[in-house]
């Protein structure tokens, strides 16, 4: 990784790639609860709730509203597989 | 012998053709781009998927593995997926994912395996209904679709899944056309229960197995991506398929196009030639009218 302080984020839905960049933290709608990732966050797998996904990089905050879906995290960053994915769209604080 | 008249009805109508495969060797440009589009943009989650499912399967041994990914231990019941294009005037694009699928049937059926069918696509169901009409448990025609989504490809995966978890299938075959270029599309069998597992694909952890966390269970999660691995595998061939049916389009329409502006140069050298002798009849005529007089 380039920027070992940023996460690597992707976020797919089977049509094509909603969002993909180094970003400082992703918040995220797990079955068992709502997650928060950083950077070398440990390795981590869930399958996801209805709800929405955000992504925060410095005063930038964007929203996905996602349904159906996994996030996947391992060394290599993050992956947000999303069956149905929509953003909400792009506001800074 | 054709009349000048009759010659010059056959040119303009071989001209009248060719402009309708030049038009549709258009159209299948422009929508090839776009199928092309849709086909690379859908190939993230694929390999995404590829890859969440190999590092699940890598970490899963034993008897705890969801029987999608290892299979259960038979393989008589056989289920093949044949997934050609609604229309034709494609070259052999139908035909060739079909004559691959038929060698697949033949040689499953004389190795006393039981073989039954789905079809996705009109025209497979056309050329395979004639010799396995028996054994076609549904056909899906998908040429009221406009955009193909992962939800018009979700009853054909939740059909086949069912098929698979009610013991009527053990073993899931995929006949598509890979599309390799916009001049090479290769009839391809893709297995997809067992799902075909990459291994490569997993994230390289240099030896060291991560601890990883689940929530649910590894298993649960496992039993849930399985399913949904169907709907993106066929999704990601049926997007193949699709631009793969417009390359094949585009240059048949052009081979036609092509055929035709010869035919046409052919037949107005005869016709022009005819013409000639006719005027030189015609000349030697009224020389020899004038000569008797």
């Amino acid at each position: 990784m380039a920027d070992t302080d940023k996460l690597h984020v992707s976020l797919v839905t089977p049509e094509r790639e909603l969002f993909a960049g180094e970003v400082d933290q992703v918040v995220a709608p797990g079955v068992e609860g709502e997650f928060g990732v950083l950077a070398h966050h440990a390795p981590f797998m869930t399958t996801l709730a209805e709800g929405d996904v955000v992504i925060l990089d410095g005063t930038t905050k964007r929203v996905f509203q996602v349904r159906g879906g996994f996030a996947d995290v391992n060394e290599d960053g993050m992956t947000i597989l999303a069956e149905h994915a929509n953003e909400y769209g792009e506001t800074v604080q | 012998m054709a009349s000048l008249k009759d010659m010059r009805t056959q040119i303009g109508s071989v001209k009248a053709t060719q402009k309708i495969t030049k038009a549709m060797q258009m159209v299948a440009a422009a929508k090839l781009k776009r199928a092309q589009d849709s086909a690379e943009n859908a190939r993230p989650y694929a390999k995404r998927m590829a890859a969440v499912i190999a590092n699940l399967a890598k970490g899963i041994t034993g008897d705890s593995a969801p029987q999608m990914l290892v299979g259960n231990g038979s393989t008589t019941n056989q289920l093949v997926v044949v997934a050609t294009a609604d229309r034709g005037l494609a070259g052999g694009f139908n035909s060739n994912i079909v004559r691959a699928a038929r060698e697949y049937i033949q040689s499953q059926t004389a190795a006393g395996k039981k073989v039954r069918l789905i079809t996705i696509g009109r025209k497979g169901r056309d050329q395979l209904k004639r010799q396995f009409a028996s054994q076609i448990v549904e056909s899906f025609d998908l040429s009221g679709t406009k955009v193909l989504t992962i939800d018009v490809v979700a009853p054909i995966a939740d059909l086949i899944a069912r098929e698979f978890s009610e013991g009527r299938a053990d073993v899931v075959t995929l006949f598509y056309s890979r599309f390799q270029s916009v001049i090479a599309q290769v009839p391809s069998a893709k297995r997809l229960i067992p799902a075909d597992v990459d291994l490569s694909a997993a994230a390289d952890t240099g030896g060291v197995q991560p601890v990883y966390e689940y929530e649910p269970s590894e298993e649960e999660i496992l039993e849930t991506l399985l399913p949904r691995n169907l709907s993106v595998q066929l999704l990601a061939s049926l997007l193949e398929n699709n631009a793969g049916f417009y390359a094949s389009q585009m240059s048949a329409m052009d081979n036609a196009t092509r055929n035709a502006g010869e035919m046409i140069k052919a037949m107005n050298l005869k016709y022009n030639r005819k013409r000639q002798a006719q005027i030189t009849t015609e000349l030697i005529e009224i020389i020899a009218g004038a000569e008797a007089l």
